[in-house]
């Protein structure tokens, strides 16, 4: 008898017969990796200056630009309360400029349907300079010139640091549409 | 990658309604956002609490994260011990003989500082930190340099308590949880610590920048005593701080002082003793306005 090839019956996400999407995992895992990478920078080292590129803030970003859609427009309340436990800037600041990004992505959205990721890069670099120029601007203390210098290591690791992120978040998103469950 | 072509439907009322329903949230929760901003920049202290048991939360995880840190960084300096071991060998039985000398001599000096001071009927108590404890994080991300101990309300650490290490001061502490607490660090441009230069008298303030440095501005102004090189030790004044331990070199000169970069850098810092409040009721006099009375 003639065999058939065996990959014709599977995609990337795995077999397609006899297996489906775990909705558990499908749902959980956007929402957990940016709780995580909201989580990662308090690990880092007690430096004298900021030197880790807001992981969470990035996520969000690469979730929502790789994968449009997939989080709700309001996504940004929830996370952003969460990220103020931990980033130490006053509360209230992640949500109010999580808030504002995803309305941002929103109406640029509706201007450019069809993006390359050069211009999904190019507007999440500017976001983030946005974002940390504001946290350096509504820190609590007082903005100091010094201050701003010192955030240009930061500002350039954050812009460089997308790709990879959204590199990460593009295999999570296999990961999360994985056929794990026995139908 | 594209938007979904289902984001936006023409014909589905409930489709519509998700989507506007979602945008009025957003706005709802930025609104939200920038009102509790506004209330952190009034009281920063207003959210400590949740911040503090979040912060309690994790603390077992970025313990044992800074213990697997500290012992592989213990593991990397033994290892690069071995490079040149026989030169480092020789050049510190060098170090160690003059360092021997100068040991007599401040045991003399010290046997002296008792005698005056008996004379003087000082009384020197022994300070015995409140707790010790790892530097068990930070706020790596933010602008704000804060760090995070592992000994908080149950160890009987309280807000305003000093922070040093072996080396000198780290910061003092802000906010407290049950078993962690928040550290302001010196480099923080919230912080201000009364100075003075170690060997005579020349009282002064070191001011956080926010780029790891310090800014030391002098307290009489004039001709700048200052050079680079002079280390700045606490002043006592304040009362948060026991006087004499240290906290900045100068580096830099500048109108009205200089610029030093601090002595005890907390990212080379593993443990750290949090010391109680040397002069509670100075402490409490300065943070009492003038128009209240300190004392009935």
């Amino acid at each position: 008898m003639e065999r058939m090839e065996p990959r014709a019956r599977s995609d990337a996400y795995g077999s397609r017969i006899n297996r489906s999407h775990s909705p558990l995992l499908a749902n959980v895992i956007p929402w957990l990796s940016i709780l995580l990478g909201s989580l990662l920078p308090v690990f880092a080292i007690a430096a004298a200056l900021p030197m880790v590129p807001p992981l969470g803030f990035l996520t969000l970003l690469a979730w929502r630009l790789v994968r449009p859609g997939l989080l709700p427009v309001w996504a940004g309340f929830p996370l952003g309360l969460f990220d103020d436990l931990f980033s130490g800037q006053p509360f209230g600041f992640a949500i109010l400029l999580w808030s504002m990004t995803m309305l941002v992505i929103e109406f640029v959205e509706l201007r450019l349907p069809w993006r390359a990721f050069w211009q999904d890069w190019f507007t999440a670099g500017l976001l983030v300079v946005v974002y940390l120029l504001a946290g350096w601007l509504l820190s609590g203390a007082t903005p100091t010139l010094p201050a701003l210098v010192a955030l240009i290591p930061q500002l350039l690791m954050s812009v460089l640091m997308f790709p990879i992120v959204a590199r990460i978040v593009a295999r999570l998103d296999r990961l999360r549409l994985m056929r794990w469950k026995r139908v | 990658m594209a938007p979904s072509g289902t984001r936006r439907s023409s014909y589905s009322r409930r489709a519509q309604y998700n989507l506007f329903t979602g945008y009025i949230i957003a706005g709802i929760g930025a609104l939200i956002g920038a009102v509790l901003l506004g209330l952190s920049f009034f009281q920063p202290s207003f959210f400590g609490g949740p911040r503090s048991a979040a912060q309690d939360a994790v603390s077992p995880a970025t313990e044992t994260a800074a213990t697997v840190r500290t012992s592989s960084k213990s593991l990397w300096d033994s290892i690069s011990g071995y490079y040149r071991a026989g030169s480092k060998n020789a050049e510190l039985k060098r170090e160690m003989e003059l360092a021997r000398i100068r040991l007599e001599e401040a045991e003399a000096v010290r046997q002296e500082n008792v005698r005056l001071k008996g004379l003087l009927d000082l009384q020197d108590q022994e300070r015995t930190p409140v707790a010790v404890a790892r530097l068990i994080g930070s706020t790596a991300s933010s602008t704000r340099r804060f760090a995070y101990v592992g000994a908080g309300e149950d160890d009987g650490v309280e807000v305003g308590m000093p922070v040093r290490s072996p080396r000198g001061v780290v910061g003092r502490i802000l906010e407290t949880g049950s078993d962690s607490s928040r550290v302001l660090l010196l480099t923080d441009s919230e912080s201000v610590l009364p100075v003075r230069r170690a060997g005579d008298e020349v009282v002064a303030f070191a001011e956080g920048r926010g780029d790891s440095l310090l800014r030391i501005k002098l307290i009489n102004l004039g001709i700048n005593p200052l050079e680079v090189g002079d280390l700045f030790v606490t002043s006592g004044a304040g009362g948060y701080y026991p006087p004499g331990i240290a906290v900045a070199i100068v580096t830099e000169l500048t109108d009205d002082g200089g610029v030093a970069r601090i002595v005890s850098d907390p990212a080379a810092t593993d443990f750290v003793a949090i010391e109680p409040i040397f002069e509670p009721d100075a402490a409490s006099g300065a943070t009492t306005p003038v128009e209240e009375e300190l004392t009935d």
